[in-house]
């Protein structure tokens, strides 16, 4: 089992408020992300979920144990760093092998356990390294693996692919999803990428300065954002925001088009504006304009389109999939 | 070409560095010369380097007139004690302080190194007192005390630098792997402070083997270390150049062996992060 409640949980460092007041539910099972801009509490909210930093105030349960007082070594958890924070001096079979020897596990399972982590993460190779001979991704394995050794409650993660390469970080994200189908534990996972968000999450939780904006399931957060803030966070390249006159023809105070609901024509439509940059990816093309009173506006056009600066071309809304917002920026 | 000027370039930054490095080792070299001729030759001028009758009776006299062993044993008694105790009063110390600071920590560790700023005559009366009514004066205990006092500031500066260099977030994954305070000293923290503590450990010896204004001061014959040993050569029937180098000798010869089979130790502690 594996759910964790937070109710009124509070953080103040001295004087500055970094959490005014959260209620969140993770059921068990659950791929939880927590995303927000930098700043925003993330980290935070998960080490005092850990038990890493004390809460000044509200409670938090584990399967319905109040264990806000219980230091993290109690709490059941595990996780994993996004600086890995492996233990230097030891073997990578040691270092896997840590908690269960805090467990206080007979040495036959322990080398049981290690074994079968190190056949899932592909490891064994590299059992007898210490973490200094190994590159960023094993690290961030052995990290994974000294966490799912001990068949923890919940996994927590802090941005642990953030010092990967692209490619790499592709990979892990790919294999950290799998993780999670072959346990099904239940998985926070911090990150500032909403690439990473949308694609491995069950339940997404949108924060910023501290407060819950949004929580939802990555398509339901795209499709109906709850305000400015989520519907520009969520989606990439951003949603375009237009206000004035546009958006009173929509009884808006603003109005929110994705740029894949964006449609490009070189003869007709609703603005007229200039191509100021096009990046071209191959599967998609992105197309950067400039409309007179309306702005900078953002096309995602599928395939390769053969437009580059200085073209005149025109932009017209997809039916159906304007967001309007009112003055105090939520959904209308 | 290039070769040529490199080596050339070599050739003098090695000749520069012997120069130096026999320069800082020659009063030692000299004193251990001294140590083998006799006291006649000890003060001739222009003195002899090599070409002397090479002698051993300053080290029989020495021996004959003291107990070197007693002192050589003091010696590594305040040494060794005051070291222990230092480190175990400044481990736990440098732990608080590096991974829970406060506010104030920073200005405990100024100040605590303000203490060494201090010039040691200026607290020697008061010191001297409180020896004396505590029947401290004379004892191993009291230098034991004293020296642990005078450089717990430096091993405690030392050690703080040395947890500083561990990242905070290694030892959060051993709380989250489940350890307690206990194992997460045990088997993280003391593994890794190791180097830095061992190196803390070796010149905190030397400092205490080499100490002579507090030993010389408080103690007279039965605590008295080897720097009072050397000291007693000095004085007072006039000088005896040969005998006080046989002295020193004999006083700095563990101490140098020690250095020598820990230096590897001593440099790595001595530039911990500074390098890596
Ligand atoms: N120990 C601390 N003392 C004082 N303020 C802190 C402390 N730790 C964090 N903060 C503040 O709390 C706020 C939230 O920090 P947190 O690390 O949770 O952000 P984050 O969302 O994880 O950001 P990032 O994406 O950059 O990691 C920040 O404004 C930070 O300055
Ligand atoms: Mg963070």
């Amino acid at each position: 089992m594996g759910s964790i409640t937070l109710s009124n949980v509070k953080k103040a460092f001295g004087d500055t408020v970094v959490i005014p007041s959260i209620d969140l539910e993770v059921n068990n099972g659950e791929f939880v992300v927590f995303v927000g801009p930098s700043g925003c509490g993330k980290s935070t909210l998960l080490r005092m979920i850990a038990g890493l930093e004390d809460t000044s105030g509200g409670t938090i349960a584990i399967d319905g144990q109040d264990v806000t007082d219980l230091s993290a070594a109690k709490r059941g958890l595990a996780m994993v760093f996004q600086s890995y924070a492996l233990y230097p001096h030891m073997t990578v079979r040691k270092n896997i092998a840590f908690p269960l020897k805090m467990a206080g596990l007979p040495a036959v399972e322990v080398d049981k356990r290690v074994a079968a982590a190190a056949n899932v993460l592909n490891l064994n190779d590299y059992l007898d390294r210490r973490p200094g001979q190994l590159s960023g991704g094993q690290r961030q394995r052995v990290a994974i693996g000294r966490a799912i050794v001990r068949e923890p409650t919940a996994f927590l993660f802090d941005e642990p692919l953030s010092n990967l390469d692209a490619a790499l970080r592709v990979n892990m994200r790919l294999e950290i999803s799998e993780l999670h189908q072959t346990l099904g534990t239940t998985m926070i996972y911090v990150t500032h990428d909403q690439v990473e968000a949308m694609t491995m999450a069950d339940k997404i939780v949108v924060l910023q300065a501290g407060r819950v904006e949004q929580v939802g399931s990555p398509l339901d957060l795209y499709r109906n954002p709850r305000n400015k803030f989520v519907a520009g966070f969520i989606g990439s390249p951003k949603m375009n925001f237009i206000d004035g006159e546009e958006a009173a023809k929509e009884n808006a105070a603003t109005i929110g088009i994705r740029p894949e609901h964006i449609e490009l024509s070189t003869e007709s439509g609703r603005w007229k504006g200039t191509v100021a940059v096009s990046e071209h990816l191959g599967s998609d093309t992105f197309v950067y304009v400039n409309v007179d009173g309306v702005g900078h506006l953002t096309a995602r056009v599928e395939g390769e389109r053969p437009v580059s600066h200085g073209d005149t071309v025109w932009l017209s809304p997809v039916a159906g999939r304007i967001h309007r917002f009112d003055a105090q920026d939520m959904t209308l | 070409m290039a070769r040529a000027v490199n080596n050339k370039r070599r050739a003098v930054v090695t000749l520069i560095a012997w120069a130096v490095g026999i320069a800082i080792f020659f009063p030692i070299l000299y004193t251990v010369l001294t140590s083998f001729k006799t006291e006649a030759e000890a003060v001739a001028s222009p003195p002899s380097f090599l070409f002397f009758d090479w002698t051993l009776e300053n080290y029989a006299e020495v021996q004959e007139r003291s107990n070197y062993f007693l002192h050589f044993l003091n010696s590594v008694v305040i040494s060794l004690g005051s070291t222990v105790l230092g480190l175990i009063i400044a481990v736990p110390a440098a732990w608080s302080m590096a991974f829970f600071p406060k506010k104030r920590t920073k200005d405990i560790l100024m100040w605590m190194l303000s203490t060494k700023m201090l010039p040691p005559v200026g607290v020697l009366v008061p010191i001297y007192l409180l020896f004396r009514d505590a029947s401290l004066l004379d004892t191993r205990t009291g230098l034991v005390i004293v020296l642990t006092m005078i450089n717990l500031p430096i091993i405690v500066w030392m050690i703080f630098t040395y947890f500083k260099e561990i990242p905070g977030e290694i030892l959060e994954a051993a709380r989250m792997d489940g350890a307690n305070l206990w194992d997460e000293v045990v088997y993280v923290l003391t593994p890794m402070a190791i180097p830095g503590i061992a190196s803390t450990l070796l010149l905190n010896i030397i400092l205490a083997w080499n100490e002579a204004f507090w030993t010389l001061n408080l103690t007279a014959a039965k605590a008295a270390p080897l720097t009072a040993f050397i000291a007693s050569y000095s004085s007072p029937e006039g000088l005896f150049y040969a005998k006080l180098s046989a002295a020193s000798t004999m006083a700095i010869a563990p101490i140098l062996i020690l250095g020598w089979f820990s230096q590897k130790q001593l440099v790595r502690g001595l530039t911990f992060g500074a390098v890596k």
